[in-house]
C-alpha cells in the first residue's frame, strides 16, 4: 500500500464536472460542477433536498451504500477519483480531507472519549509514533481553542458543552493536517454566540492554509468566510460566483428569493415571500391581554425562570429571545398554565390565570393557544388532519366540518388535506395545520414556541407571512419565542432578552437590537452573522 | 436541518389490505382456526381409537401422517391436538394480556409510590423463568389444562405490564396530550381519547407474537407431562411419547413438531409484519 | 449502586415470600402438602410440625422460615429423607456444566453471526433473519429431538443420553444454546446495523477507517447495549430450558431433581429450586447491569 503523497503542485484540490449521484434509479445530484483550490473557502448553499450534503460527501467517496456516482471528470488530489478503489479512498480520508458534521453529540462516538476519537485519526494514518499520540491530541485540542485540553481529552462528548464538543470534532478532522476541510452544517446545532466562535475557528484554519468546503442552508453563516458561493436547488447549481457578487447582486431568481426570504430588520413590514408591504396592526397600549409578574420556577436546585415580569397588549407581538438554557420555553409553559410557578403569577385581562385551579381555568383555556416547534409531536399519531383541527372546537358536528375546511383554507391548505395524515405532509404544511388548529377556538393570545426553527428558509418565510396575516386579520396578540434574532426583529413589536432565567433587557425591538444596552444583548447582536460579504 | 446521505423515503399513504408475503402465514392460521373449531372438516378418524395391530405404520393413503405406537391415526391426532395446544395458548395469552394491561395502566396512571411498588412486583414475577414458575404452580395445584393456562399466564403478565407501563409514561408526557390540555379538555376526555388508544395500540401486535411464545411454553409443559393428561392428543405430549420411537417411526415426532413450528412461525411472522407496518402510527 | 443492590435483595425477599405463600396456598393441610407422596407416619408429622413451627402463630412461622433461609437451611425433603441443601449440592454440577456450555454456544454463535452479517447485502440479511426466526419459533425440546435423531440415532456421532465425558455435552449444549443464539444474534445484528447508520459512523469512515475496524472498534460496543438489557430473559431461558434439556437427554442434574419433586409434590425441594433460580437470576442481572454502566458512560452521569 503506497503511502499518501501530497498533490504535486496542483492548482485545484478537488475538481468535478457534471457530477451525478443517484440512489435506486433517481438522481439526487444532477450535474454539479465545482472545484476547490488550496486555501480558498467554497460554500454550497441550499435548502433540504437540494443535494448539497450528498455532493459534499461524494467528494470523499462517502455518498452512501447503493449510490451510483457518475461524472465527466472527477479529480481529487490530482488523481482520477472515478477509478478509485476502496483502498484509495481510505488513504485520502482524514489525510487529504477531513469531515466535520453537524452536532458533535451524535457525530462523535458517544461511548468513547474525545481524546480517543482524535487519537484514532493519528493511529489510522500513522501521523506520529504511538508514544507521542497523547501529547499530539492535547496539542490539537489547544489549537482549536479548547480550555483545559489535557482534562477534556479524557471526557466524553456528553460531558462537554455544544461549542466545546464541536471544537473537539474539528480537532479530529484536522488531526492528520489535511489540505481540505469539508464542513456540513457545522454550526447548525449551536447557539448563535457559540456559532460565531466556531466560524472564527474555521476562518483561522483557512488563514493557516487549509481549504474549506462549507455546506449550509444559511447564507449569512457562509457570508463571513466564503470566497465563492454555489447555490443549489433540486440537485443542480443555479448560481455560482464570488461571494460578494452572489450576495449583493444575485443573478438567478432562486437566489434572489432566498436572500429576500431571510427575515431581518430590513424586511420589517413587508411580506418575506413577495416583498410587498404588510399591514401591521397597531398594538393597543391600553389593552393589556396578558401580564406576568415576578414569575419564578425551579427544577430541584436549578432556577430555570427567575423573577420574570412582562406585559402583552392587544394586537402586539412580544418576542422572547435567548439561547439554550435561558428559560424561554419554561416561561411559555408557565404562561400556558401547563406548569405552576413557584412564585409570581400570570393574569389574563387583569384577572387571575396561573393561580386558578385547573377546573376553573379550563373554560378559559381557549383564549390562549400554542403553536410549538415540532408539529408532528403535537399531533396524536392516529388522527387525520381534519380530526386534529376539529379537536379544540366546541361545535355541533355539521358546523364543525365546515369550520375545519374554513380554517384549512385560511392557512392556505386545500380541503382534501382534511382526510390526510400529517405523516404524509411536508414540514411547512404540518405547521400550517398546527396554526389552523390553534386558530379554531379564536384565541386572544397565540404562544408560538420556535414555530419556524425547523423549517427551510423559503418555507419559514411563508409561515411567517401567514402568522403576520392572521395577526392583521384577527388582532391576535402573539408571544413569539425564538433563538433567531432576525425573525424576532422582523416580526415583533417589543422584545424580552433572557439569559439564565432572567430578563436582562426589554423594550422596543428596534431599539434593543440596534442600540443594545446590556452586554449580553450586545454580544448576542454582534454574534448574528451578517448577510454581507467579509470585505 | 437534515443532512442525509440519501433521500428520505417520504411516508407512504397506508396501503389497504394485507402486505404481500403475509398471505401464506395468514392462510395457515386460518386453517389452524378451522382445525380448532371444526376438526371434523379435516378428518373422520377418531384420535383416540387405538389399533395396536397397525401400530407404527408409515404414512400412506390409509394414514396420511402414519400411525403412532398405539395404532392411532396421526393425522387425526395432530388435527384434534390443535384444539388443545392452541386453546391453551390463546387462553393463557388472553388472561395475561388482560391482567398485564390493567396492571400496567394502574402503574402508569398512579402516583409514584404505587407505580414503584407495582414495577417491583413485575420484576419479581419475571425473576422466575416461565418454566419454573409453571412447575411451581403445578407442584402446588397439580397438573392439568387449567393449571398450565394459569401458569403460563402468570409468567407472561410482566411482559405486557411493562410495555403498557412504559408506554403510558411516554404518552402522558407527549406533545399531543399537552396540546389537549391547552384546548381545555377534561382529564377524562384526554385519558379516554388520547392516552388509552395510544397506549393500547401496540398490544394486539404484541399479543400475536406473545401467543406464539405461549404455544411454545404450553407444548414444553405438556412435553414434561404437566398439561392435558394422556390419552388426550396434545402436540407437546405427543412429542414426549414419540421420543421412545424416534429410531423406528420418525413420523410420530415429525408431524406434531412441524405443527408447533409452523404455528409459531406464522404467528411470529404475522406479528412482526404488522409491527413494522404500524410503526409510524404508534407513538 | 446501593439502590441496585437493595432492589436485588428486595426481589429475593419477595421471591422467598412468594414461594412461602405458594406453600400456604396449596390446597389441603400444610402438613399433608409437605409430606407430599412420601411416607406418612405420626412421628414424621410431629417432626414436620416442629421443624416448620406449624403450631406457632403464622407470623412466627414466616419469620423463622426467613431466618432459616438466611442461614442456608433449606429444610428437609421428606420423600427423599435428605437435607434439601445436600440434594441440590450433589446434583448441581452437571447442570452448571450444561448452562455454561450453552451460554458460551449462544453468545459466541450470536456474536460471530452478527459481526459477519451486519451491514452486508440483503441476501445475507434475509438468510440470517430466517435462521433467527426459526430458532425462536421451534420449541427447544424439538431442536433437541431433531439433533438427537440426526446426530445420535442416524449418524451416531454423539451419545443419546447420560453425562459421560465431553461428547455427551455437545448436543444438549447446542439444543439449549441455539434458541439463545437466535434472539441474541438478532438483537446484536440490529444494534450493529443501527450503529453503522449513525452520524458518528460517517465521521469514523471519513477518518479512513475500514468497515471492519468500524464494526469492531465502534459499532460493537453500541450493539452490546440492547443485548445487555436482555440479561434477564437470557438467564431465565437458560435456567428453564436446562430443565427440559436435561430431561430430554437423560442427563442427571437439577432438572431431574425438579421434575421428580414436582411430580412427587415434594414442596421443600421445589421451593428451594425456585429460590436458587431467583438467586442466580438476581446475581446475573445485577452483574450485567453493572456491565451496562461500564459500556455506556452516559449513564454514569
Amino acid at each position: 500500500m503506497t503511502t499518501y503523497t501530497a498533490p504535486p503542485s496542483v492548482t485545484t484540490l478537488v475538481a468535478v464536472e457534471d457530477l451525478r449521484v443517484g440512489f435506486g434509479g433517481t438522481d439526487v445530484v444532477r450535474g454539479v460542477s465545482l472545484s476547490v483550490s488550496p486555501g480558498e473557502c467554497v460554500a454550497i448553499v441550499g435548502e433540504s433536498g437540494s443535494g448539497k450534503s450528498v455532493t459534499a460527501r461524494t467528494l470523499l467517496g462517502l455518498a452512501g451504500p447503493g449510490a451510483s456516482v457518475r461524472a465527466s471528470s472527477f479529480r481529487v488530489c490530482g488523481r482520477n477519483a472515478l477509478a478509485f478503489g476502496p483502498a484509495d479512498w481510505l488513504r485520502l480520508r482524514g489525510r487529504f480531507a477531513g469531515l466535520v458534521l453537524q452536532d458533535a453529540l451524535v457525530s462523535l462516538d458517544p461511548l468513547r472519549t474525545v481524546g480517543a476519537e482524535i487519537a484514532e485519526v493519528l493511529a489510522v494514518h500513522d501521523v506520529v509514533p504511538r508514544a507521542r499520540r497523547r501529547d499530539r491530541v492535547v496539542e490539537l485540542l489547544e489549537a482549536v481553542g479548547m480550555p483545559d485540553p489535557a482534562v477534556r481529552a479524557g471526557q466524553y462528548p456528553h460531558q462537554l458543552s455544544g461549542g466545546l464538543r464541536q471544537r473537539a470534532l474539528i480537532a479530529s478532522a484536522i488531526a492528520a493536517d489535511p489540505e481540505l476541510i469539508i464542513a456540513d452544517e457545522p454550526t447548525t446545532a449551536l447557539d448563535v454566540t457559540v456559532q460565531a466562535q466556531i466560524l472564527r475557528l474555521l476562518a483561522e484554519r483557512k488563514a493557516a492554509g487549509t481549504a474549506l468546503l462549507l455546506i449550509s442552508h444559511d447564507l449569512a453563516v457562509v457570508a463571513s468566510i466564503a470566497d465563492r458561493i454555489l447555490v443549489m436547488k433540486d440537485g443542480r447549481v443555479v448560481e455560482e460566483g464570488p461571494a460578494r457578487q452572489v450576495l449583493t447582486a444575485p443573478a438567478h431568481d432562486y437566489t434572489k428569493a432566498l436572500l429576500a426570504a431571510v427575515p431581518s430588520a430590513a424586511s420589517r413590514g413587508t411580506r418575506l415571500t413577495t416583498g410587498a408591504p404588510l399591514a401591521r396592526p397597531e398594538p393597543n397600549p391600553y389593552g393589556r391581554v396578558l401580564a406576568g409578574t415576578g414569575l419564578t420556577r425551579s427544577y430541584g436546585s436549578r432556577r430555570v425562570v427567575a423573577d420574570v415580569s412582562f406585559g402583552l397588549h392587544e394586537g402586539e407581538t412580544l418576542g422572547i429571545v435567548g439561547e439554550s438554557g435561558s428559560g424561554k420555553t419554561t416561561l411559555a409553559r408557565l404562561v400556558l398554565g401547563l406548569i405552576e410557578p413557584d412564585a409570581g403569577q400570570v393574569t389574563l385581562y387583569g384577572r387571575p390565570w396561573s393561580s386558578l385551579r385547573e377546573r376553573e381555568r379550563r373554560p378559559l383555556r381557549p383564549r390562549i393557544q400554542l403553536v410549538s416547534q415540532n408539529p408532528l409531536d403535537s399531533f396524536d399519531p392516529r388522527h387525520t388532519v381534519g380530526r386534529l383541527v376539529a379537536e379544540p372546537l366546541r361545535l355541533p358536528r355539521a358546523e364543525r366540518r365546515e369550520r375545519v375546511l374554513d380554517l384549512l383554507a385560511r392557512v392556505g391548505l386545500p380541503p382534501q388535506t382534511a382526510a390526510r395524515h400529517p405523516r404524509e405532509l411536508s414540514g411547512g404544511q404540518r405547521q400550517r395545520v398546527a396554526i389552523a388548529r390553534a386558530l379554531g377556538p379564536r384565541p386572544d393570545v397565540l404562544v408560538c414556541d420556535e414555530p419556524v426553527s425547523a423549517l427551510d428558509v423559503s418555507i419559514q418565510a411563508q409561515v411567517l407571512d401567514l402568522l403576520a396575516d392572521i395577526q392583521a386579520e384577527y388582532g391576535t396578540a402573539m408571544l413569539f419565542i425564538s433563538h433567531d434574532l432576525g425573525v424576532v426583529h422582523h416580526l415583533a413589536d417589543r422584545v424580552l432578552v433572557m439569559k439564565n432565567g432572567e430578563v436582562v433587557e426589554e423594550g422596543d425591538v428596534r431599539a434593543v437590537f440596534t442600540r443594545p444596552v446590556h452586554p449580553y444583548t450586545r454580544a448576542l447582536v454582534d454574534a448574528v452573522p451578517r448577510l454581507a460579504p467579509a470585505s | 436541518m437534515s443532512t442525509l446521505t440519501r433521500p428520505r423515503r417520504s411516508a407512504r399513504p397506508a396501503r389497504p389490505g394485507l402486505p404481500r408475503g403475509l398471505l401464506a402465514p395468514a392462510a395457515f392460521l386460518v386453517l389452524l382456526a378451522l382445525a380448532v373449531a371444526a376438526p371434523g372438516l379435516f378428518t373422520d378418524a377418531d384420535p383416540l381409537a387405538a389399533d395396536p395391530l397397525n401400530a407404527l405404520a408409515p404414512p400412506s393413503s390409509d394414514h396420511w401422517f402414519g400411525s403412532d405406537h398405539l395404532g392411532r391415526d396421526m393425522l387425526a391426532r395432530v388435527v384434534h391436538g390443535a384444539r388443545h395446544s392452541i386453546s391453551i395458548g390463546v387462553a393463557a395469552t388472553a388472561l395475561a394480556v388482560t391482567s398485564g394491561v390493567l396492571l400496567g395502566l394502574a402503574a402508569g396512571l398512579s402516583p409514584k409510590w404505587l407505580d414503584e411498588a407495582l414495577a417491583r412486583s413485575f420484576d419479581v414475577l419475571s425473576t422466575l423463568p416461565e418454566l419454573l414458575l409453571a412447575l411451581l404452580v403445578v407442584a402446588v395445584i397439580g397438573p392439568g389444562t387449567g393449571n398450565v393456562i394459569l401458569a403460563i399466564a402468570v409468567a407472561q403478565i410482566p411482559n405486557y405490564a411493562r410495555v403498557v407501563r412504559a408506554q403510558t409514561f411516554v404518552v402522558r408526557r407527549s406533545g399531543y396530550v399537552e396540546q389537549a390540555v391547552t384546548f381545555g379538555r377534561s382529564r377524562l376526555a384526554i385519558t379516554a381519547g388520547h392516552v388509552l388508544p395510544n397506549v393500547l395500540g401496540p398490544i394486539p401486535v404484541l399479543a400475536t407474537i406473545g401467543l406464539g411464545q405461549a404455544v411454545i411454553s404450553s407444548s414444553g409443559l405438556s412435553f414434561l407431562g404437566m398439561g392435558p393428561q394422556p390419552p388426550a392428543a396434545e402436540w407437546g405430549a405427543m412429542l414426549s411419547q414419540a421420543r421412545d420411537y424416534l429410531r423406528v417411526a420418525w413420523w410420530e415426532a415429525f408431524f406434531p413438531g412441524a405443527a408447533i413450528t409452523l404455528t409459531v412461525v406464522c404467528l411470529t411472522v404475522v406479528g412482526r409484519r404488522l409491527q413494522r407496518r404500524f410503526e409510524g402510527r404508534t407513538p | 449502586m446501593i439502590k441496585r443492590l437493595g432492589t436485588g435483595l428486595a426481589v429475593l425477599w419477595a421471591a422467598a415470600t412468594a414461594a412461602y405463600l405458594a406453600l400456604l396456598l396449596a390446597p389441603g393441610d400444610t402438613v399433608d402438602v409437605l409430606i407430599g407422596d412420601g411416607p406418612d407416619t405420626p412421628e414424621i408429622r410431629a417432626k414436620i410440625i416442629a421443624e416448620w413451627g406449624l403450631d406457632r402463630p403464622e407470623i412466627v412461622q414466616y419469620l423463622s422460615y426467613l431466618w432459616r433461609l438466611l442461614h442456608g437451611d433449606l429444610g428437609r425433603s421428606y420423600q427423599l429423607q435428605r437435607g434439601v441443601g445436600e440434594i441440590l449440592a450433589s446434583q448441581i454440577g452437571p447442570t452448571v456444566q450444561l448452562t455454561l456450555a450453552a451460554a458460551t454456544v449462544g453468545v459466541v454463535l450470536a456474536g460471530v453471526i452478527a459481526v459477519v452479517t451486519a451491514g452486508r447485502g440483503p441476501l445475507s440479511r434475509a438468510v440470517a433473519s430466517t435462521a433467527e426466526l426459526v430458532s425462536v419459533s421451534v420449541p427447544p425440546f424439538l431442536i433437541g429431538i431433531v439433533l438427537l435423531s440426526v446426530f445420535s440415532f442416524t449418524l451416531g456421532w454423539f451419545p443419546v443420553s447420560g453425562a459421560e465425558g465431553p461428547r455427551a455435552l455437545v448436543l444438549p449444549a447446542l439444543a439449549l444454546g441455539l434458541p439463545i443464539a437466535g434472539v441474541l444474534g438478532q438483537v446484536l445484528r440490529g444494534g450493529l446495523e443501527r450503529a453503522l447508520e449513525q452520524p458518528f459512523a460517517v465521521t469514523a469512515r471519513s477518518r479512513g477507517l475500514t468497515e471492519r475496524a468500524l464494526v469492531v472498534r465502534h459499532a460493537l460496543r453500541h450493539a452490546l447495549i440492547p443485548a445487555v438489557t436482555l440479561a434477564g430473559w437470557f438467564t431465565g431461558t437458560l435456567l428453564g430450558g436446562a430443565v427440559i434439556t436435561e430431561i430430554l437427554f437423560g442427563r442427571p442434574g437439577l432438572g431431574q431433581v425438579t421434575m421428580q419433586a414436582v411430580t412427587g409434590r415434594d414442596m421443600p425441594v421445589v421451593m428451594a429450586v425456585v429460590l436458587l433460580s431467583a438467586v442466580v437470576y438476581v446475581t446475573i442481572s445485577t452483574l450485567l447491569d453493572l456491565a451496562y454502566r461500564v459500556i455506556d458512560p452516559r449513564i454514569r452521569g
